[in-house]
């Protein structure tokens, strides 16, 4: 009985496995045969390109905005001729920002989408999730929807876009100088490289000896009342933020609640003013208090880089709300979708100049070149064959009455710590009237 | 003991052929997708042998796949070891973490055990952003994997995950499939079923069930070493608290103590999200409902079995083809239901306590 179902057992073994070993050897044969098209993702009449986009979950709310926004603008572009005639086709899949999930969709929008690019993928520790996988594939990586300064040497096929975290601090940091000589400082930022890199690049403005205390909060961790107390014991007069804007609610509630009321100058990440009155009320509201939003972010000194949405003289404004109310109408237009739909100009740029024939290479050197005009950037882009970071300036904007306005000249810097923090001489070139780079 | 190996070998080796001439098959994205389910695989029958076996529960599995994950990541990157050595080594390592854990847990059991193991869940990956000089914050580790150069320039690297993956799944499985039937496998079922009457016949009740957490973290390091190998990047967002919800879910989906269940409930986890929205664009839907009907569908497909097949899909296999198919293919170490009259230990188990973790629950509050 034993012995028989022995054979019996080895002997469909053997037989699935001849079968199969026949099955794989012919379909490896045939495979080698077919001529490879010419651009992955790249047809007469259209231009796929994919990205991974927390659509669920907790980043969520306010980013899943950003890549309906960029869609809008593609299909603005699509019913203007496209780019060469051909038609943007933009499939942005959930990864819930959850770097497994991230390393899963792209190499299904790589592999079995064959997309030419990936496009804005948006977070930090997401996209890392990707970029390696991204750049020996040789996938075009383009506008990284993330200020860390990771993307901006090492990896020849990925590109940043907005300002990174470290200039942005500089900025910051050379305004909270000049602004507040001789008050004590505090720091007090997200325990993760946006909230080192931000307090490295103030650290290069802000002396030592002026900073007080430096407090930092785990975003898993939602009580920052300690932090608040640290800070207010040291007699901190100017508290300087590297937080999301769920963390940058917390410590104002909290700094009311203990009756310390320093200066708050924010990054931009955690100052949208919307979201952040937004959360202040819904906070607020937990804890059985009424509180109104704009009066508590009134005064909030945080950087820009994008037009403020108030100013509607502005034509990048007025385009973007423009295609906003076409194709989009139902997203409120906010902060997200205002970099949404300008990341998406900035690639239409890239795409125009990669010329009539795109290939891989030719989208990464069209970047290089350094050719793309700021757009609806407030400051140029350092884009060439070494550096692949993204705009290299931003503004100072107070916080009105719920809207951000812009308080003096554009500033550009670098990334290191001795590079000034200069005055951007130029003018924003206007919006083409056409809409289209 | 030597015809169970046996027919464990033959059986891996058949999947193994199958395996491989999918890999060859499929494309590369659905190559990737295949070492995700041997991934799954491991970490859900690890489970399922704790909670199907030996009657504890574990909320905090993926804690124990951060702990495989980052030593996998540790030791490839500064000892530059081979993937053949990483894996046993971050599987030892997992099971270190799982026999301290089990120490406390054995003392523990209900809710009381689901709660102490919620809290690792929670707190391991945080230690990553904790000592972010050794882990790498939230960014985490990330790792380089190639395929070997003799297998040609163009080979696809997720073929090779596949085949790295799938290869230390089947031996997992096997390794598992034995222990399971082994006296350890008895044991485990017999404190299972009635931890009083097992003390009883002279079995240390607290030591197997020590055994049973060291088993089962080590399955899950092994997983989490090879989850490293296929994403090539180790952060703390991958290890959050809804990983080890998705392992306790696909376990009680695939049938609780089965390893092929464990097959079933690593395939829902995989592929159902992709199919489903695929699906969903396809037929033009706004990307934001496509986006969230995976969430819906898996729900759905929870509701649906849980209804049909209180067993689990291999339950529900089981009673819809039992009678056609020989047992010992479709029953594996399994929970009582389907056994032969003959197994049961008359007068030790009353026969309507099927679920091994409410009658343990029920235990742990008399």
């Amino acid at each position: 009985m034993n012995g028989s179902h022995r054979t019996r057992m080895l002997a469909v073994a053997a037989t699935v496995i001849a079968a199969l070993v026949a099955a794989g050897c012919s379909s490896s044969s045939s495979g080698g045969a077919g001529a490879a098209p010419a651009v992955p993702g790249i047809t007469k009449t259209q231009i796929l390109i994919g990205s991974h986009q927390p659509l669920t979950g907790p980043a969520a709310p306010g980013y899943s905005e950003i890549s309906a926004a960029s869609n809008a603008y593609f299909q603005y572009v699509n019913a203007h001729g496209g780019v060469y005639g051909r038609k943007i086709k933009y499939t942005y899949l959930d990864d819930a920002y959850d770097p497994s999930k991230t390393a899963s969709v792209v190499r299904q929008l790589v592999l079995q989408d064959s997309v030419y690019a990936i496009f804005d993928g948006l977070g930090t520790p997401t996209h890392l999730a990707v970029v390696n996988y991204l750049n020996s594939a040789k996938v075009p990586d383009v506008f990284i929807a993330s200020g860390c300064d990771c993307w901006a040497s090492g990896h020849p096929y990925s590109f940043g876009w907005q300002i990174d975290y470290i200039r942005e601090g500089k900025i910051l940091g050379a305004y909270v100088k000049s602004h507040f000589a001789g008050k004590k400082i505090g720091f007090f930022y997200q325990n993760d490289e946006f909230g080192t890199d931000g307090v490295k690049g103030l650290s290069y403005e802000i002396p030592a000896s002026q900073v007080a205390s430096k407090q930092s909060y785990v975003p898993i961790n939602v009580n920052i009342g300690p932090q608040a107390a640290a800070l207010k014991a040291a007699g901190v007069q100017v508290v300087v933020c590297y937080s999301i804007p769920a963390f940058t609610a917390l410590l104002k509630l909290a700094a009311l609640k203990i009756g310390w009321n320093p200066t708050f100058v924010v990054s931009s990440v955690g100052a949208d003013p919307i979201t952040l009155g937004g959360l202040l009320q819904a906070f607020a509201k937990q804890g059985g208090k009424t509180v109104v939003g704009n009066q508590l972010t009134q005064g909030i000194i945080t950087a820009g880089y994008l037009p403020t949405l108030g100013n509607t003289g502005n034509s990048w404004i007025a385009l973007f709300k423009k295609v906003h109310d076409t194709y989009d109408a139902k997203a409120p237009f906010d902060g997200n979708v205002l970099y949404g739909e300008a990341v998406a100009y900035t690639f239409v740029q890239a795409m125009v100049k990669a010329g009539k024939n795109p290939t891989r290479a030719g989208l990464v050197s069209a970047i290089e070149s350094g050719g793309l005009s700021q757009g609806a950037a407030v400051a140029p882009y350092d884009y060439s064959m070494t550096d692949h970071g993204g705009m290299m300036g931003a503004y100072i904007g107070v916080i009105k009455n719920g809207v951000v306005v812009q308080q003096g000249p554009v500033w550009t810097t670098d990334t290191t710590p001795g590079g000034a923090v200069t005055q951007f001489t130029g003018t924003q070139p206007p919006a083409p009237a056409s809409g289209m780079p | 003991m030597t015809m169970t190996l046996l027919r464990h070998l033959v059986a891996a080796i058949v999947a193994g052929a199958v395996i491989w001439a999918l890999s060859v098959q499929l494309n590369a994205f659905r190559d990737y997708q295949m070492a995700e389910i041997a991934v799954y695989v491991v970490a859900i029958a690890g489970l399922s042998v704790l909670i199907g076996l030996s009657g504890q529960i574990s909320i905090g599995n993926g804690a124990f796949m951060a702990v495989g994950a980052y030593a996998a990541a540790l030791l490839m990157l500064h000892l530059n070891w081979p993937v053949w050595a990483v894996f046993p080594a971050s599987a030892a390592i997992a099971a270190g973490a799982g026999g301290v854990v089990g120490v406390a847990a054995a003392r523990l059991s209900g809710p009381y055990l689901a709660g102490a193991t919620l809290l690792l869940a929670v707190a391991i990956p945080s230690l990553a952003t904790r000592f972010p000089g050794v882990f790498g914050g939230d960014q985490g580790l990330s790792l380089t994997v190639t395929a070997p150069a003799r297998l040609g320039a163009t080979f696809p690297t997720t073929r090779w995950q596949a085949w790295v993956c799938s290869v230390a799944a089947l031996i997992a499985l096997v390794l598992l499939a034995n222990l399971g039937r082994s006296r350890v496998g008895r044991n485990w079922r017999a404190i299972r079923d009635d931890p009083v009457a097992a003390a009883l016949t002279g079995l240390n009740v607290a030591r197997l069930r020590v055994l049973a957490f060291v088993v089962s973290a080590a399955c899950a390091g092994l997983a989490g070493a090879m989850l490293a190998y296929t994403t090539t990047l180790v952060s703390p967002g991958s290890f959050t608290l809804s990983l080890s919800i998705a392992l306790l879910t696909g376990a009680v989906l695939g049938g609780l103590g089965s390893l092929a269940g464990a097959l079933w409930g690593a395939l829902v986890i995989v592929l159902v999200p992709t199919y489903v929205t695929d699906v969903a664009t396809s037929h033009g839907l706004s990307t934001t409902v496509a986006a969230n009907l995976p969430i819906a569908a898996y729900g759905v497909v929870l509701i649906a079995v849980m209804i049909l097949f209180p067993d689990g899909i291999q339950g529900g296999l089981r009673r819809l083809a039992g009678p056609l198919l020989p047992a010992n293919l479709t029953r594996l170490a399994s929970p009582d239901r389907q056994q032969p009259p003959g197994e049961l230990s008359d007068g030790l188990t009353s026969p309507d306590r099927r679920q091994p973790v409410g009658e343990h629950q029920e235990e742990g509050t008399t």
